[in-house]
């Protein structure tokens, strides 16, 4: 027997708006309300919000909390000098594969919070644990479903989140790019998934509804995920589970750079499987140039040889279909390749990711 | 709430069909097929001239979301295909009785076994 969905603390403000629900990572998550194109531009133009309550806030505390995020992510959190600062990071298996891709922010030397997804968060919390035994760390973790998430994000987001949250208009209200804040019980982070600016908002349960509907009110239109998916593949945005998973090398996965091997005596878990195996594939945007739409795990033919597509639909900013390839190297941005889609062989173009970037296409 | 014409025929897989005064017949996707795929970006329509058996995939419907194939209903040729509705893919959402996706010709087939209105209402109730 299927266990029911798990409902988020925003979830019956999406079904009074009529959203159409799916099954995501055993959550009833909003897909859309009602047109997933007019949301997309809605964040890529003015200001767009995503309940990402399914997500899951961890807090990592201790005196061992630095060096502990230190073994056990594939990025160097020794990187965030300033309270606040975020940084995003791979988790990896001593095998090297990716368990999950998450954002970790530096409260203090000894406080840190992270976010993981919805569909890995179960077993990143056991994998944690298990880590925390083994190396015998002062380190205690906390899961955080007291907490409901926002992500407000386009041009006018912040401008217009101000309007509905009494926090941002404070003096510490707005932190710098890619860092967070603790204001009272909320904590706003300026971070997202879309390309554009934002803030992510986590939210006591309790208070979650009315900030939503304060946002409604501020002219911040609801988008579901569907908008989310092709704001991220716009932005060049890894998916976890699509785009790279415990089978796939962040090395292969166009994330080197998030693999921080600077300091030798950082002894971070995967980091000898990397050091053993470098990279063998690019990860590459592609734009179809015939008609039609790419999807993923489409056969890709390149002159280096085949690949696939990890993830592909209608760019709505673009107009036309886009996609993330994962190809062997040494294949390059600029290159002419084939890709079977449903049984024809479409032209396709490879590209520098990301495609869209603050509302602007990058490409040609 | 779906918008179900009374004189239209549907299949189980969400194409409407209608007869029209010369025999032939229109093909497209209900209301509730459009709505379930969500924006439509792209359609892949057969060429005039192409015989079809029934039940095969001739068609495809693209949406941001998702590829859905779209079944001849029954053996026949297909005479014409929305050319306005390639170029205008999102006119299937605006109105998917008007922006049909092909015509065939089956001359003498038995559309007896497709729903009406009432029966198709009852279908996707149950869905």
């Amino acid at each position: 027997m299927q266990s029911p969905s798990k409902l988020t603390p925003l979830h019956d403000r999406h079904v009074a708006a009529g959203a159409r629900m799916v099954d995501f990572a055993g959550w009833d998550m909003p897909v859309n309300y009602g047109s997933q194109i007019d949301e997309h531009h809605a964040v890529r133009t003015d200001a767009g919000m995503f309940d990402v309550s399914h997500m899951l806030a961890l807090d990592l505390s201790g005196s061992d909390a630095t060096p502990f995020l230190r073994a056990l992510l594939a990025n160097d959190v020794a990187k965030l000098k300033t309270p606040g600062k975020a940084l995003y990071s791979c988790m990896l298996t001593e095998a090297g594969g990716v368990i999950d891709d998450l954002i970790v922010y530096r409260i203090s030397d000894s406080e840190y919070r992270t976010v993981v997804n919805a569909g890995t968060a179960d077993k990143d919390v056991a994998w944690i644990r298990k880590q925390i035994a083994t190396l015998g760390a002062n380190v205690s973790l906390e899961g955080r479903r007291d907490l409901a998430m926002i992500a407000i994000q386009g041009p006018n987001a912040i401008e217009k989140a101000s309007r509905a949250i009494p926090e941002l208009n404070t003096a510490r209200g707005i932190p710098a790019p890619f860092s967070g804040v603790r204001l009272g019980d909320l904590f706003i982070a300026r971070t997202g998934y879309t390309g554009e600016d934002g803030l992510e908002v986590s939210v006591p349960v309790d208070r979650a509804a009315v900030m939503w509907d304060a946002l409604v009110s501020a002219g911040v239109r609801p988008c579901g995920l569907g908008a989310r998916d092709t704001l991220r593949l716009e932005a060049g945005m890894n998916l976890y589970g699509q785009d790279m998973d415990e089978a796939v090398s962040p090395l292969d996965a166009g994330l080197a750079w998030t693999v921080d091997m600077r300091d030798p005596d950082r002894i971070f878990i995967g980091r000898a499987a990397l050091e053993a195996k470098p990279a063998s594939m690019a990860m590459l945007g592609l734009v179809l140039l015939d008609k039609g739409v790419l999807r993923a795990h489409m056969p890709v033919f390149g002159p280096d040889g085949a690949g696939e597509t990890t993830s592909g639909s209608f760019s709505p900013t673009l107009q036309k279909s886009i996609g993330f390839a994962r190809l062997p190297l040494p294949t390059a941005p600029g290159t002419e390749v084939e890709v079977d889609v449903r049984g024809r062989r479409l032209k396709a173009m490879t590209v520098k990711l990301p495609f869209v970037r603050n509302g602007k296409s990058l490409i040609d | 709430m779906s918008n179900i014409p009374a004189d239209l025929k549907y299949t189980s897989s969400h194409e409407w069909i209608r007869v029209e005064a010369d025999g032939t017949l229109t093909i497209g996707i209900t209301d509730h097929a459009q709505q379930a795929l969500g924006d439509i970006v792209f359609l892949e329509l057969p060429e005039a001239g192409r015989i079809v058996d029934a039940g095969e995939a001739c068609a495809v419907v693209e949406s941001v979301k998702a590829a859905s194939d779209i079944y001849a209903p029954v053996a026949g040729e297909v005479i014409a295909s929305n050319n306005e509705a390639i170029d205008a893919p999102e006119s299937v959402n605006g109105d998917a009785y008007g922006a049909w996706l092909f015509k065939m010709r089956a001359d003498g087939a038995d559309l007896s076994g497709f729903m009406d209105a009432a029966g198709y209402l009852a279908e996707i109730d149950q869905a």
